[in-house]
């Protein structure tokens, strides 16, 4: 049997494989890598799980939300607040949920309305908490920035790893339930989806409650490696902007999009930073322009042409190969 | 000066730079109501006003309040290219009008960080000494800046003349049929694709304004937009989105809140407060104060 | 008790009265037509009673139940469904995810996965679709998209099925085969009240008849009736085209 058979045949096998030797190669990189790669690693990591998490509440209904970073930096607060009360793991946990309490509130508020007021709402969130924050710390604890203890830069690893296989095995099974297909409906046509039984503020408002968890829990993770935090550098809309980037960028109808999107960029980030200094943001605006208005469906949106060309040249290749055996017989 | 003299002159205060910020949400009224694209790059195209201002009038040494002559038809004609190229592009390859609000909504953000970049690149983030006309006046019993004075009249003054125009003229008329139905105004002879444009431009023209009115009364800066595209969200929400009258009564309810804050209590919870406001107020009446339900 | 009853129900748009002071009402098994000249009010009555906008004054009951301040997802699960004027499909999603959003949602109670899946396969049998349940909607013909919002109204359980012009847009075979449908739909036992435009569908199938202008309930009767009815032939000059399509 030649190669593309075998590949073809043993096709789930296979990515099964590669996929678990990916993993291993991240869990391990503290043992190879510099310092410096093991954080990037981090940091392309949150990166994934928050626009994995963005994309399927975003992605889907067309509510675009603005507020990961408000909801990062709820994360990042709960361990300032909490780390020498409670065990980090709890504090992770802790985390996520003040995120969702959060996101539930906004909800509430907005996603019985149009989309536009929940885009205007969630536009500001993330400079609105940063403002409460510094006031709270400056009034109760007289406080303008926090030191965070340390766990160990390759713990941090393992717990982001770990974060990212949880939020893409959740957003897997979440898209695959019923809660999923709601979401789905919404986004095809809310008011059909009303009008065929689905409380569609209910299910808007619990799933984007549900993404705000895992984004809250990156920042939870994230913070013992920024040691020192303060309201300015914890929530900025920046991180908000380059999970959005990522997920379009990727393409949000497959769920491994949006992780091609944080791969790509967060390596992009680094290498543009380095050359360009803080005027990268320019780029990445532009590319983020080029991509919605070229590319709406992402590089998920080019597999299939990809594939069919792959197709065609497999075919191509495989009747050379036939032809010649024929002409040596 | 006393507890209740010091609070009439907060109020004084509020009324006129809420004046301003009328000014700001009818440029981004104009923009959604008729482009259907919320403009989160509205504040930047304050900051463009107010950091040219500032350039042109110290280079070549004129009244900052003339640059406006420059300052406001230049930033037109960047809104009006902006929608009749991305926009227009956008909305020709998106299926459906809640898809391209989305997107363009996004590509906004991305705008956003272009047109900031561009400008932190070329100015520099420093704060430039832009103020003017900042000597006080004897104006209701108190004495107020002038520039806050000429600042609220010519807002105003727009505004008027804006309101005027939508509500009088044939393009007006033209203008609020797209707003209301672009399809049957297409098809009873109006050319949207220009009026979507000419729209833009108006929106960005007063956003630039806005800006000059801004930069004669507080120093100019490169990061001054966010700020006033959150000022601009909150105020057009509150008076209803697509009321040129709204957007001024809700510009000063919200100067009034402003300065009252600022004033009284904390400068750095100002936007929380507005935010408490933007919430009652989506759970009440989310049409806005003079908003249609 | 009837199935559907409205009294006094009016809805105001701005200062236009699009329904006006309309009394009416549907019994329980029987195909109800509702026709009139365009803009005369009918979608908006389906509208009302669907639950997609407020009433301004008046009452709509079903089996007795006030719909007045109801969300379209809570009279949904009391036993109305409906299809649209224009069709309102789920246009990136298979055809089996369509009708199975009715099947998990539409119901009182919470159903498991397996008998929302069974339910929404014999749904597709019943209308003809068991072949496509895994094309996106987007690519099907306009009559099959119809079909695929008849069978995602059904799969809600419906007593009582609000079809709004389900002909509108179809040849001559594919009306008589719709036509086919709505009477299987009712043959099952569920109530059916439409809007149309297609005589040739409504003379078909309905039993009783009202007919809207300008938001008021003008007529209602037999075919019969209606067809010799002075008012109705009057506002219908106009609209001949529109019979024997």
């Amino acid at each position: 049997m030649d190669i593309t058979g075998f590949i073809s045949k043993h096709r789930k096998l296979l990515l099964a494989g590669f996929l678990v030797l990916i993993l291993i190669a991240i869990a391990t990189l503290p043992l190879y890598g510099r310092t410096y790669d093991v954080r990037l690693m981090i940091s392309i990591l949150a990166y994934v799980a928050m626009a994995i998490s963005w994309a399927m509440f975003s992605g889907v209904t067309g509510y675009m939300s603005l507020a990961p970073a408000a909801f990062l930096g709820v994360g990042i607060y709960a361990v300032a607040l909490l780390q020498r009360e409670l065990p980090f793991p709890v504090i992770i946990v802790i985390g996520g949920l003040m995120a969702f309490g959060l996101a539930i509130l906004v909800g509430l508020v907005t996603l019985r309305l149009k989309g536009i007021y929940f885009a205007i709402f969630t536009f500001g969130l993330v400079v609105l908490m940063a403002r409460v924050i510094e006031y709270l710390e400056a009034m109760l604890f007289n406080l303008h920035s926090r030191h965070i203890l340390s766990v160990g830069t390759a713990n941090s690893l393992y717990m982001m790893l770990g974060l990212a296989v949880v939020t893409v095995l959740s957003v897997y099974f979440i898209k695959r339930s019923r809660y999923g297909l709601a979401l789905l409906s919404i986004g095809g046509n809310e008011e059909a989806a009303a009008h065929m039984g689905v409380n569609t503020t209910r299910v808007k408002v619990l799933l984007f409650a549900v993404s705000a968890i895992f984004m809250g829990a990156a920042g939870a993770i994230m913070a013992p490696t920024l040691i020192y935090i303060n309201p300015g550098n914890a929530f900025g809309l920046v991180y908000s902007f380059m999970p959005i980037l990522m997920a379009v960028f990727g393409g949000m109808g497959q769920l491994y999009g949006p992780v091609i999107g944080a791969v790509a960029f967060g390596y992009i980030e680094e290498w543009l930073r380095k050359e360009l200094g803080g005027s990268f943001m320019l780029a990445f605006g532009i590319i983020l322009i080029l991509v919605i208005v070229f590319l709406p469906n992402g590089i998920v949106g080019l597999v299939p042409m990809v594939r069919s060309k792959l197709g065609w040249v497999i075919q191509k290749l495989r009747k050379g190969g036939q032809a010649e055996q024929h002409a040596n017989a | 000066m006393s507890g209740i003299e010091r609070v009439l002159e907060l109020i004084l205060y509020g009324i006129l730079s809420g004046g301003v910020y009328g000014l700001l949400a009818m440029g981004l009224s104009l923009q959604y109501g008729v482009c259907r694209v919320l403009n989160i790059t509205h504040g930047e195209f304050v900051m463009l006003g107010a950091m040219l201002t500032f350039t042109i009038s110290s280079t070549f040494n004129i009244n900052p309040l003339l640059t406006a002559a420059i300052v406001g038809p230049l930033l037109f004609a960047i809104g009006f290219l902006l929608q009749a190229t991305l926009f227009r592009g956008l909305k020709a390859r998106t299926p459906s009008p809640p898809v391209f609000e989305g997107s363009a909504l996004l590509v906004a953000f991305g705008l956003m960080y272009i047109i900031q970049y561009a400008a932190v690149m070329n100015w520099s983030a420093q704060q430039q000494p832009s103020v003017y006309l900042s000597y006080r006046v004897l104006f209701l019993g108190m004495n107020i800046p002038l520039n806050e004075l000429v600042a609220f009249a010519i807002a105003v003054a727009l505004g008027v003349a804006v309101y005027l125009f939508l509500a009088r003229s044939r393009l007006g008329r033209a203008i609020r049929a797209t707003a209301e139905d672009p399809a049957t105004a297409s098809l009873m002879g109006v050319n949207t694709n220009m009026v979507l444009a000419l729209c833009f431009g108006l929106g960005a023209l007063l956003a630039g304004v806005a800006g000059t009115l801004v930069s004669i009364k507080v120093q100019a800066r490169t990061g001054i937009g966010f700020s006033n595209t959150v000022i601009a969200l909150i105020v057009v929400t509150l008076g209803g989105l697509g009321s040129v009258p709204g957007s001024f009564v809700a510009g000063i309810l919200i100067g009034i809140v402003s300065q009252l804050v600022i004033g009284l209590w904390e400068p750095i919870l100002a936007m929380p407060v507005y935010y408490v406001i933007l919430m009652v107020l989506l759970l009440v009446r989310p049409a806005g104060l003079l908003g249609k339900k | 008790m009837r199935m559907l009853e409205g009294q006094g129900v009016t809805k105001y748009f701005g200062g236009l009265a699009a329904v006006s002071n309309v009394d009416f009402h549907i019994d329980q098994g029987e195909i109800a037509g509702l026709i009139g000249p365009n803009g005369a009010g009918k979608t908006t009555l389906f509208n009302l009673i669907s639950g997609a906008f407020p009433i301004s004054s008046g009452e709509i009951r079903f089996k007795g139940q006030k719909l007045n301040n109801l969300k379209p997802h809570q009279i949904c699960k009391m036993g109305v469904s409906r299809t649209f004027q224009e069709t309102k499909v789920f246009a990136n999603m298979a055809v089996i995810q369509n009708v199975l959003v009715g099947a998990f949602f539409g119901t009182p109670t919470s159903v498991s996965g397996a008998e929302a899946a069974r339910e929404a396969s014999q749904v597709l049998e019943f209308v003809g679709l068991s072949a496509m349940s895994a094309v996106p909607v987007k690519d099907l013909t306009l009559v099959n998209q119809k079909r695929v919002e008849v069978a995602r109204a059904l799969a809600t359980k419906p007593e009582l099925l609000l079809l709004d012009e389900l002909m509108a847009g179809l040849n001559s075979t594919e009306v008589s085969e719709a036509m086919e449908l709505v009477n299987k739909i009712r043959d099952s036992g569920i109530t059916i009240f439409m809007v149309e435009h297609v005589m040739k569908a409504i003379m078909g199938i309905c039993e009783r008849i009202m007919v809207f202008h300008h938001g008021e309930k003008i007529a209602e009767g037999t075919c019969n009736e209606i067809s010799c009815n002075k008012t109705v032939i009057d506002i219908y000059l106009g609209e001949e085209t529109n019979a024997g399509s």
